[in-house]
């Protein structure tokens, strides 16, 4: 035990003290952060101080478009002709103008109202502006009809004119569903990711060990099994710390994005499209439906998914770890050959995803049950199900089986892996096949 | 003396061969013992079944006295493989720091050893280099260091020199002698047969998984001696035929004779001094162990055996 942990901790400091790991680790976040910054920074100061004069010869507006306060694009009202306007534009007094014409009809929208700009309109800042206005003429034309807004909105059909329920009685929320849809598809795929890299990690440790030919003064002092299992928990320990790190920087980092940019939070809501999360929550509040999804995500049991996360990443891991790890040990210096021998273990992870996508939708299929009880897919399924929670998504029966075979499948693996890890690490020069690697495995010798 | 490793019928199959086949032989304590034989002959696996990496199929496997149990005989072991290596990213020390730590040595213990022998072989600047900075010659003597440093009662080199300097090999050379006066044991597997003859007491030669000689260096050439005899003369023998010896070789000072049964050396001076020549030397040409080896070799199917163990 002492020498497993000896040798974890000697795979996770070399790794963990490497500059690719602090690169990887902390760099990478904050570089797609910064990006995501830029982005929305350059989304909303790309239209800052835009001024725009009017000039409403049909005295349409009174003059006021809306009640907006934004310092987007400035509308300031003034009477003026379309020669007097042009020659103000060239000389830079606003950055575009806005016509009227007299005798303009709201009903036909004739003679049509212009727009002149200095410079060609950024996409944004065109949609802000053709917003504004068109919302402005909307109301108009409303109140030509002698409706208010509040009399259409009330007329618009909330979500939740149909009550859905099911057979036990319990209510169907649909953005319940829809969370769950989702909370499932990113666990899913965090597993799935976790599995390719940090097996990867392991075949890539085991072979690196291979090639610069350390493997047998190790094991003359160490166990075979006990330097694979080492390997698997100390990069194991590597990818939880990493994935923390992450977790941490992310959730962090999305919390300053309205303290870096006051500004930007605030300007966000007039934003016709919005990136991430924050859009949708502003999408949300729109359309009132803030509330649905805060209730959605208070159903939704993150102890659980949180729980069953860390253990089928754990199981999942090590019992493919185990396999990378025997895959590393038979492949000599050439890489090539890793390719060919890895195609078998990675045929069941890409299947788990595929079965993974139809049981968010469907956490009950028989394809969902079979996948989440497989160990070999289990990982990466069962998170899509109990995503749905218990008993909805999975039951308490089908969970604790699939974590028993889970486990069962751990052993199973680790056990025929270490045959074939003891054998392949001291077997230099030769290509070697599966029915090969076969008879390392079930043969004693 | 008593006996540090003994090997009582020792058998390993693979899949298609035995790769050692029925060895037995036993290894004195502070002795130097040379294990020799051509590519693929079983010296490899019989040394992983001496350093518990591998189990053997059959026989027994005495260390120190008592049936060997890898699990806790490890640590009086040190192990230098000829498929060797060391993690090319690490540190120096830390990598000696690992290794020791893996033989069982406290922190405290291992990092007084390291600094002790770092000393000793001048690599005390080399703490904080990484290997893949250092030469081929410098990884060796820092895998020798790693080796002994835990003061194993057994040590197991495979061809250890290979890719030193001179310098650098009669440094390792000497500590191998210092080792063992100091009661260490060491084996020592090579094909470089003028090494062997420098260095070991005792050897075993293996050919297709078989032990086919088991002795000391004196021992050996004796039994492989071919009587023959180096002259060396001034003058001009009268006549130098006789029933007493045969010619190989002649020239105009020095003649290599080789006795007929039932005659010795004496009687070869003997004639000369009649011959009217001043000896000027007379000495036994003893075979090197290199021709030993190849004239035990040479015909067997060792070649083709190397090919199929790999």
């Amino acid at each position: 035990m002492n020498k497993i942990f000896l040798v974890a901790s000697r795979e996770f400091k070399t790794r963990v003290q490497k500059k690719t790991f602090l690169l990887s680790t902390i760099g990478l976040p904050i570089l797609i952060f910064g990006f995501y910054a830029l982005m929305i920074y350059f989304q909303v100061k790309t239209t800052d101080n835009f001024k725009v004069a009017v000039s409403d010869q049909s005295k349409l507006f009174n003059g006021k478009i809306d009640d907006k306060k934004s310092t987007e694009v400035i509308f300031s009202f003034m009477d003026a002709d379309t020669t007097a306007l042009n020659k103000k534009l060239i000389d830079g007094a606003f950055d575009a103008y806005l016509f009227i014409p007299n005798g303009y009809n709201l009903q036909s929208g004739e003679p049509q109202i212009s727009f002149r700009s200095s410079k060609a309109l950024g996409l944004m800042t065109r949609d802000k502006i053709e917003d504004r206005i068109n919302n402005a003429l909307e109301e108009k034309k409303l109140l030509a009809l002698n409706i208010s807004k509040g009399q259409l909105d009330s007329a618009r059909l909330e979500n939740n004119a149909i009550a859905f329920t099911t057979n036990d009685g319990k209510k169907n929320n649909e953005t319940k569903v829809g969370i769950s849809y989702v909370v499932g598809m990113i666990a899913g795929f965090l597993i799935y990711i976790i599995l390719f890299v940090y097996g990867t990690m392991v075949m890539r440790g085991v072979m690196e060990e291979k090639v610069s030919r350390i493997a047998e003064v190790i094991v003359s002092s160490v166990k075979p099994f006990e330097l694979m299992l080492g390997k698997i928990f100390g990069i194991g320990a590597v990818g939880l710390i990493q994935f923390i790190i992450w977790m941490v920087l992310v959730f962090g980092l999305q919390f300053l994005i309205p303290v870096i940019f006051p500004d930007v939070a605030a300007q966000m809501q007039s934003a016709p499209i919005q990136p991430g999360a924050m859009g949708a929550v502003n999408v949300a509040k729109e359309s009132g439906a803030l509330q649905g999804i805060m209730a959605g995500l208070a159903e939704i049991n993150f102890t659980l998914i949180i729980g069953c996360f860390v253990f089928y990443f754990l199981g999942g891991y090590f019992m493919y770890a185990a396999l990378f790890a025997a895959v590393g040990s038979a492949v000599n210096e050439d890489p090539q050959d890793a390719q060919s021998l890895l195609l078998p273990i990675m045929m069941p992870i890409i299947f788990a995803m595929v079965i993974m996508t139809k049981a968010v939708n469907d956490p009950n299929s028989t394809l969902a049950i079979f996948g989440s009880l497989f160990p070999l897919t289990s990982p990466i399924v069962m998170m899509a199900r109990v995503a749905h929670g218990v008993p909805d998504g999975v039951t308490v029966v089908q969970l604790i089986a699939s974590m028993a075979l889970l486990v069962l499948g751990f052993l199973g693996t680790t056990w025929v892996a270490a045959k074939i890890y003891r054998t392949g690490i001291l077997m230099y020069g030769k290509k070697v096949t599966w029915k090969e690697m076969w008879k390392w495995a079930f043969k004693n010798n | 003396m008593h006996n540090i490793l003994e090997l009582k019928n020792l058998q390993k199959q693979y899949a298609t061969q035995k790769a050692v086949d029925d060895v037995s032989f036993s290894i004195e304590q502070g002795s130097i013992f040379g294990l020799l034989g051509p590519n693929g002959a079983g010296k490899t696996t019989l040394l992983r079944m001496i350093t518990g990496i591998f189990y053997p199929d059959s026989g027994d496997l005495l260390f120190d006295g008592k049936p060997f149990d890898p699990q806790n005989d490890f640590v009086h072991i040190g192990y230098m493989p000829e498929e060797r290596g060391l993690y090319k990213k690490m540190k120096i020390g830390e990598q000696a720091m690992y290794l020791a730590q893996l033989k069982g040595l406290s922190k405290s213990e291992a990092l007084e050893k390291i600094k002790f022998w770092f000393k000793k072989f001048e690599m005390e600047s080399w703490w904080n280099k990484k290997v893949e900075d250092l030469s081929k010659g410098m990884s060796q003597k820092l895998q020798f260091v790693t080796t002994v440093l835990h003061e194993p009662k057994l040590i197991i080199l495979d061809e250890p020199f290979s890719g030193l300097d001179p310098l650098n090999a009669n440094l390792i050379k000497d500590e191998i002698y210092g080792l063992a006066q100091r009661g260490s044991t060491i084996i020592f597997s090579t094909h470089r047969m003028e090494q062997v003859e420098e260095i070991c007491d005792h050897i075993i030669l293996m050919n297709l998984g078989k032990k086919i000689l088991d002795g000391t260096v004196t021992d050996v050439k004796q039994q492989f001696k071919e009587n023959k005899f180096n002259v060396q003369f001034k003058g001009q023998p009268t006549e130098l035929a006789s029933p007493i010896f045969t010619i190989e070789h002649q020239e105009k000072q020095q003649l290599i004779v080789k006795i007929n049964e039932g005659y010795n050396s004496n009687h070869v001076l003997n004639y000369l001094l009649q011959q009217d020549v001043l000896i000027e030397r007379f000495n036994e040409i003893l075979p090197s162990l290199n021709d030993i080896f190849i004239h035990l070799v040479e015909g067997s199917k060792a070649t083709t055996r190397a090919f199929q163990n790999n």
